[in-house]
């Protein structure tokens, strides 16, 4: 079963810093005297990635390098971030940090299951996603075993620069997904390859 | 009319007890555990506990690892102070291979053990003010936790799971950098918690909040196999520094604290004071360190050549370097058979390691004390009759760490 | 209890001047009350520790509990141990007990056998034995007789196996991402290969690595 892996690319531009205040770039599009035409898919992916709402879904020692991430040392929230919520409802990305034994497998697909579309799966730590140092009869060798994973980030566990590192390619995603993608035959099929309806 | 429709549960309208399911994700929890709460309104009449929802089989992965490769699991047992789970390890190896290590390898560990003690306990007193809804204190205060993060990271190179030390002492000697790190920290950190402790030692909302909340008796704290600070906060002065000193601790001054009712508050109390005196223990060796002098300067590991990997230079020399770095590196070492229990006092309580060999390469068994997973048998008697608010005080006052309660 | 609790309380602060409970004193007692039933005394690494039949465990726990001299009241730790080379004996339940006012640990062993493997329970006495009683149900099958609640507790409900006895793997055997062969267990070729049911292989015990390879 074959799935297509999406095109990633940094969106870093080096530029230097002459103001206090930097804004996020504008998409690409024509602009004239008061007016500016773009398509949809990047105005709506550009409000999208900043201002992603994770649900940390943090079980060990991951989850205590995200509360680091999410302290002022290494702020996440600067990436707009700054509400973590526990509902799966309201929020976009599920951080997976830590290691989900076979008993909590269920749970994070029950999580997944009640997460609203569009929903991004971040998988933090070695553990995550691929049972890491733990090959054991208890341990779920990486939980794309049972939700579908976007970004995974390694480490044992990952310093939060790694963290901020995973979440920027998140945005990335978010930025240049089409509008159409969730209703498409791909990622039904991707859906259905994990049981989920 | 309405009751032709409606099919209710068996015995659900004699059951006056609403089920509340405290699941294993959610925001108070923290870390994974389950508790199922019959409630009568907002008081608490039973409780249900499930645990085992990160269990990783640590005590079998044990049986299959050399003794160096252990070291890593331990870290991931109390995750939020992983030095002190590797001293621990390290010294119930030396104790086994009957290695005695030099007092500045011990005036070391001592120092990193205290920072990690420190660490563990700011996170416990900061979430136990995050759960009572005071946010801030615990954002202050894991600024320090990235300056002890950042000595961690001077002497073995990792933040968290720091697999720090060796049978016999340490990796490498602790640079200048570290201590000036440690003064740093030694320096500007007394007036950051004083700060803490002003915000809420005698706040009048949080005292409401913890204080008779999930008390427990020395007795029953002593029945339920309570260690460190959860049974110092019922009245019983036991620490194993004083009772079983490991690692040179009869050289140091310090003070045990004692609290009175083992609720909440107390609890805090003493975590609070026994930050003050790891902030005493560490100046003591600190000060300690800096009198050896000359080549003393220079020990940081004990002369163990079966464990212990020789320089590097001597590797390329040596013969005798030589055979020992091929026969430690391929694990041709086998460990005297017999069975040790040693337990040091962890930044939550007794952490025991219980030994056996039988004179291979691994362990026989290799069980782990795990304090968290004592604490949580108790949840039950303490929340008896409380609100439910109290519940999430009490969890999270007592420290528990559910990658050490599933090991 | 409350002249437990005073006792508890005050002797703690002076613990360094009541050394005087010795584990000569302590094998004493325990054969003066038990005679040959209590045996296998050694003194590895310091601690006493000796065995008895499981069916006496409760008495003996009870003794060291009550007696005013003895006063072995915090049980620190319960676990097992397999012994797959002892028939008739090779489940151990090991409990470590601890007297915090003369500061003596002790370690007391009791062997069942795997095909009947009934404990007494101690939670009776010390309420930290229920789930370390459960724990060692988990993991080695041992069946804690008049245990409140004797289920499983780490491994998943379902499970049917005790996976700490030797015989069992480590890796779950049914996943297919990991090939056995690179991580040095069970391929057919070198070093590593040696299994045993342990999977250690003490020196002597083991063939030259070129032997195997053909």
């Amino acid at each position: 079963m074959k799935i297509m892996a999406r095109p990633v690319s940094y969106n870093i531009n080096n530029k230097p810093l002459e103001k206090d205040i930097s804004l996020a770039d504008m998409p690409e599009g024509h602009q004239g005297e008061g007016f500016f035409a773009t398509s949809l898919n990047s105005v709506i992916g550009l409000a999208r990635k900043n201002s992603i709402w994770p649900l940390p879904f943090a079980t060990s020692c991951c989850g205590i390098e995200f509360m680091a991430t999410m302290g002022s040392h290494y702020d996440l929230a600067r990436f707009g971030s700054e509400r973590v919520g526990f509902s799966p409802r309201q929020c976009d990305l599920l951080m997976v940090m830590g290691t989900i034994a076979k008993k909590m497998g269920p749970v994070v697909k029950q999580v997944y299951l009640q997460m609203a579309e569009p929903r991004w799966v971040i998988a933090v730590g070695a553990c995550a996603s691929s049972g890491g140092i733990f090959d054991t009869y208890s341990v779920l060798q990486g939980i794309d075993q049972v939700v579908p994973v976007d970004v995974y980030v390694p480490g044992c566990p990952p310093r939060p620069e790694a963290i901020i590192d995973g979440v920027m390619r998140i945005q990335d995603l978010v930025g240049k997904e089409s509008l159409r993608r969730r209703n498409s035959p791909q990622y039904k099929a991707l859906l259905d390859s994990y049981g989920i309806q | 009319m309405s009751e032709q429709h409606i099919k209710l549960p068996e015995g659900s309208i004699e059951k006056t007890t609403t089920t509340l399911n405290l699941g294993p994700t959610h925001p108070a929890t923290h870390g994974v555990m389950q508790n199922i709460l019959e409630l009568d309104g907002e008081r608490i009449v039973s409780t249900e506990q499930t645990i085992g929802y990160i269990h990783r089989a640590f005590e079998k992965i044990a049986e299959r690892r050399p003794l160096y490769q252990i070291t890593p699991l331990t870290d991931r047992l109390n995750y939020c102070s992983s030095p002190i789970n590797n001293m621990g390890w390290h010294i119930t190896c030396e104790k086994l291979l009957g290695v005695k290590t030099p007092k500045r390898v011990d005036y070391l560990r001592i120092i990193i053990m205290e920072l990690a003690r420190i660490s563990d306990h700011l996170i416990c007193n900061s979430i136990v003010g995050v759960d009572s809804g005071a946010y801030t204190g615990f954002l202050y205060v894991m600024q320090y936790r990235e300056l002890i993060y950042e000595i961690y990271e001077e002497v073995c190179g990792s933040r968290l799971t720091t697999n720090i030390g060796r049978i016999g002492g340490f990796e490498r000697n602790f640079n200048d950098i570290a201590f000036q790190k440690l003064e740093k920290f030694l320096k500007e950190f007394p007036k950051v918690w004083k700060e803490f402790e002003n915000l809420f030692n005698r706040n009048r909302i949080f005292m409401e909040r913890t204080i008779g909340a999930g008390p427990i008796s020395a007795e029953r704290a002593l029945n339920y196999g309570f260690t460190g600070p959860n049974l110092r906060a019922a009245g019983v002065d036991y620490d194993v520094r004083i009772h079983s000193p490991y690692s040179s601790y009869e050289d140091f001054q310090f003070t045990v604290p004692v609290g009175t009712t083992g609720d909440c508050y107390d609890r805090f109390l003493v975590r609070n004071e026994e930050i003050w005196q790891s902030m005493s223990l560490l100046e003591q060796a600190y000060k300690k360190v800096q009198e050896f002098k000359g080549a003393e300067a220079e020990i940081y590991h004990a002369d163990v050549p079966e464990y212990y990997l020789p320089p590097k230079e001597d590797v390329y020399t040596k013969m005798e370097a030589l055979i020992w770095h091929f026969k430690i590196i391929m694990g041709e070492i086998d460990m005297p058979p017999g069975e040790v229990y040693q337990s040091v006092e962890g930044a939550n309580g007794e952490l025991g390691f219980y030994f056996i060999s039988d004179g291979g390469r691994t362990p026989y068994r290799l069980h782990f004390r795990r304090p968290c997973f004592v604490y949580y048998q108790a949840y039950e008697e303490l929340t008896k009759g409380a609100m439910l608010s109290d519940a999430i005080i009490v969890m999270s006052s007592l420290n528990l760490i559910a990658g050490e309660m599933d090991a | 209890m409350q002249e437990n609790l005073n006792s508890v309380l005050r002797s703690l602060s002076e613990w360094p001047k009541l050394m005087s409970l010795t584990n000569e004193h302590i094998k004493q007692r325990l054969t003066e009350k038990f005679g040959e039933q209590v045996s296998a005394f050694t003194e590895p690494y310091g601690m006493l520790t000796f065995e008895s039949p499981k069916e006496i465990n409760l008495k003996v726990l009870n003794f060291l509990f009550d007696d005013e001299e003895l006063r072995f009241r915090f049980l620190t730790d319960l676990c097992a141990v397999h012994y797959p080379d002892k028939p008739g004996n090779e489940l151990a339940v090991v409990y470590h007990l601890h007297n915090l006012e003369d500061n003596i640990r002790i370690r007391y062993k009791v062997y069942t056998d795997i095909n009947k493997p009934d404990v007494y329970t101690a939670t009776g006495l010390f309420s930290t034995a229920n789930w370390m009683e459960r724990e060692t149900y988990d993991f080695y099958g041992v069946n804690f007789v008049g245990h409140p609640n004797l289920k499983r507790i780490l491994n998943v409900d379902e499970m049917d196996y005790f996976p700490l006895r030797k015989q069992y793997p480590l890796e779950d055997q049914s996943r297919i991402d990991k090939d056995d062969e690179m991580f040095g267990r069970g391929g057919t070729v070198g070093f590593g290969t040696e299994k045993t049911d342990h999977g250690t292989l003490i020196e002597s015990h083991k063939t030259n690595v070129g032997d195997n390879i053909v």
